[in-house]
């Protein structure tokens, strides 16, 4: 049997630089990207399991490509001890 | 290099030290690159990788919390994580990183990533004292925005660059009166010039903050247990504060260098064009490599300078740089040379930026007009384009970098429907160039350029 790794919450980021405000990303995830005064976009890194699907969508419908998905299935790098 | 050599670069031991946007893209990317030997990440933070933009906007502002603003990982990249963990030595001939608990962890290959921090106030002027923030870190952004959180009656930020003023703006947002001190006559003008920041200070104005130009802050006093209470200004007056904001630009993090040879200090670590560190000697040093806010390093489009570019874009693409050329020979390594870009957010614009504005002479209005909400400003140095800025008007940037690209002249021809009918261009006005007085820095300023390079508020 293939048992396969657990999913890794999903994270996002969103270039800036790139990105054109052509809003299909609030469009198609409205929970997760909004705008914030006429063109600055603003969105949630860790938005939840539940809206998956519709981030998937949105990165894929951005005309840029300015979002950039988790794809890594290992589990996130803790520190051990000490600190500053 | 032998097709065995070549092999060897792809095994061995790499080290990552700073483990943040550079450190982990540079990872990911020597993955990508084919690297399969042992890859470790060092980082002091004892968080995963963070995005630190939102710190000054929406995490500020309270829309976003700071445990949801960790960066994706793009892939797998079997490294060894030491979080928590400061470097603070480092041996060149003995390929040996130090660490504060005392290890010592050995390389074949070293990148360095460890960034800059905010620059802090004096203690004797009342750095010390509870309630004098600065904002760099997670830690940073919960303290301070705790601090707003209790509804002080006024904050002050020292500092009008990109930093101050999203701080500033934040703090409008929450319905928070600011003052904001500006030791130049505009906002931003050390980045952007005085033409633009004057367009700037109304941004300031609008929301009402109480902005004061040409004014320093000579000190800040606490009361009996060690609170912030009052602010001394430059112009003699006074006034009570609880909260103040040092937003006055930022230090490289290369103290843990000292001793190793490097041609490193508070303005970063010197690279060649292909991220190989350079020693005091001035001789690049083979298997030490530099990326991101640390770095200063030759570009071809702005001949005669170091740069030093604190902007997350950059981070990203030397840290690919950086990663490609550590997996490869002399021959195949490629030079890091892409065209500066950023963005902030403040006041409820969204400023975007290509090309370095701050070495320009001269800037025109190619379309809209700075009294309008948007518009697009060109920089021009000795008849040539090297910088634009756009105000809500993001998606006209791109065919503004291909020009800056191709060297194109200044003014640029362009034909935009919504410019000007004759192209006016005026001095840049940025501070101290035609008096020779010192430039001010602030993050995300190309600090290097400064002809002073000593200035710091
Ligand atoms: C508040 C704020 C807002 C910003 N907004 C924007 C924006 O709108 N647009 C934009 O383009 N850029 C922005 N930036 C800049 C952007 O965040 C940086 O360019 C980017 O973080 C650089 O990444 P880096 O990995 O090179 O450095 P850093 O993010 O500084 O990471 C370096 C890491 O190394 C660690 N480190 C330091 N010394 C050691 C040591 N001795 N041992 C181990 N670890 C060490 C540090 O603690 C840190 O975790 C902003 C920055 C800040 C602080
Ligand atoms: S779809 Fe892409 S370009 Fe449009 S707002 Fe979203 S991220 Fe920006």
């Amino acid at each position: 049997m293939i048992t396969q790794p657990p999913p890794q919450p999903l994270r996002l980021v969103v270039d800036l630089n790139r990105c054109q405000s052509y809003g299909q990303c609030v469009y198609a995830a409205p929970t997760v990207f909004r705008f914030h005064g006429e063109e600055s976009l603003e969105y949630d890194y860790a938005p939840g399991d539940g809206v998956r699907r519709e981030v998937e969508r949105a990165a894929a419908a951005c005309p840029v490509q300015a979002i950039t998905l988790s794809g890594a299935t290992e589990p996130a790098p803790v520190a051990c001890g000490g600190g500053r | 290099m032998t097709a065995a050599g070549a092999a060897g670069l792809r095994t061995g031991r790499v080290v990552v030290v700073g483990a943040s946007l550079a450190g982990l893209r540079a990872a990911e990317a020597l993955r990508d690159e084919g690297f399969t030997g042992e890859l470790t990440l060092i980082g002091d933070e004892p968080h995963e990788p963070y995005d630190r933009p939102p710190l000054s906007k929406a995490v500020l502002s309270g829309r976003l919390d700071s445990d949801h603003i960790a960066l994706p990982r793009v892939r797998d990249i079997g490294a060894r994580w030491l979080l928590g963990t400061p470097a603070t030595g480092l041996d060149v001939p003995g390929r040996r990183v130090e660490l504060a608990d005392g290890r010592s962890l050995g390389y074949d290959r070293l990148l360095i990533a460890t960034g800059t921090r905010a620059r802090r106030w004096p203690v004797q002027a009342g750095g010390g004292l509870e309630g004098v923030h600065v904002l760099r870190t997670r830690e940073d952004a919960e303290r301070l925005r705790g601090a707003l959180a209790a509804g002080p009656r006024r904050v002050l930020v020292v500092g009008a660059g990109f930093t101050g003023g999203e701080v500033a703006s934040s703090c409008r947002e929450l319905g928070i009166p600011v003052t904001v001190t500006q030791r130049s006559a505009a906002p931003l003008a050390g980045a952007l010039g005085g033409v633009l920041g004057r367009a700037a200070a109304e941004w300031y104005r609008e929301v009402g903050v109480d902005l004061r130009l040409n004014t320093t802050v000579q000190a800040l006093e606490g009361d009996a247990c060690g609170r912030l209470r009052r602010a001394v200004l430059s112009d003699g007056t006074a006034m009570p504060v609880e909260v103040a904001v040092i937003a006055t630009g930022a230090v490289a993090n290369t103290e843990w260098l000292a001793g190793s040879g490097l041609a490193a200090d508070h303005r970063g670590v010197v690279s060649e064009g292909d991220c190989r560190a350079v020693a005091g000697s001035g001789r690049p040093v083979e298997d030490v490599f530099v990326a991101g806010d640390v770095a200063r390093w030759p570009h071809p489009l702005y001949p005669g300078q170091l740069l030093r570019l604190d902007h997350w874009d950059n981070a990203v693409a030397q840290a690919r740089t950086a990663a490609y050329n550590l997996t490869r020979g002399p021959d195949e390594r490629r030079d890091h040379q892409p065209l500066p870009a950023f963005w902030s957010q403040q006041f409820g614009r969204y400023l975007k930026s290509v090309g370095v504005p701050a070495v320009a002479d001269r800037v025109v209005v190619t379309q809209g007009a700075l009294d309008q909400r948007q518009f697009v400003a060109a920089y021009g140095l000795k008849g040539r384009l090297v910088g634009v800025v756009s105000v809500d008007s993001p998606r006209v940037l791109d065919g503004y970098a291909a020009l800056i690209e191709a060297r194109a002249p200044f003014p640029p021809r362009l034909g935009a429907t919504d410019g000007p009918d004759r192209l006016e261009p005026v001095d840049a006005g940025f501070p101290g160039r035609a008096a020779g007085g010192p430039q001010e820095h602030d993050i995300r300023t190309p600090s290097a350029l400064a002809p002073a390079q000593t200035a710091h508020r």
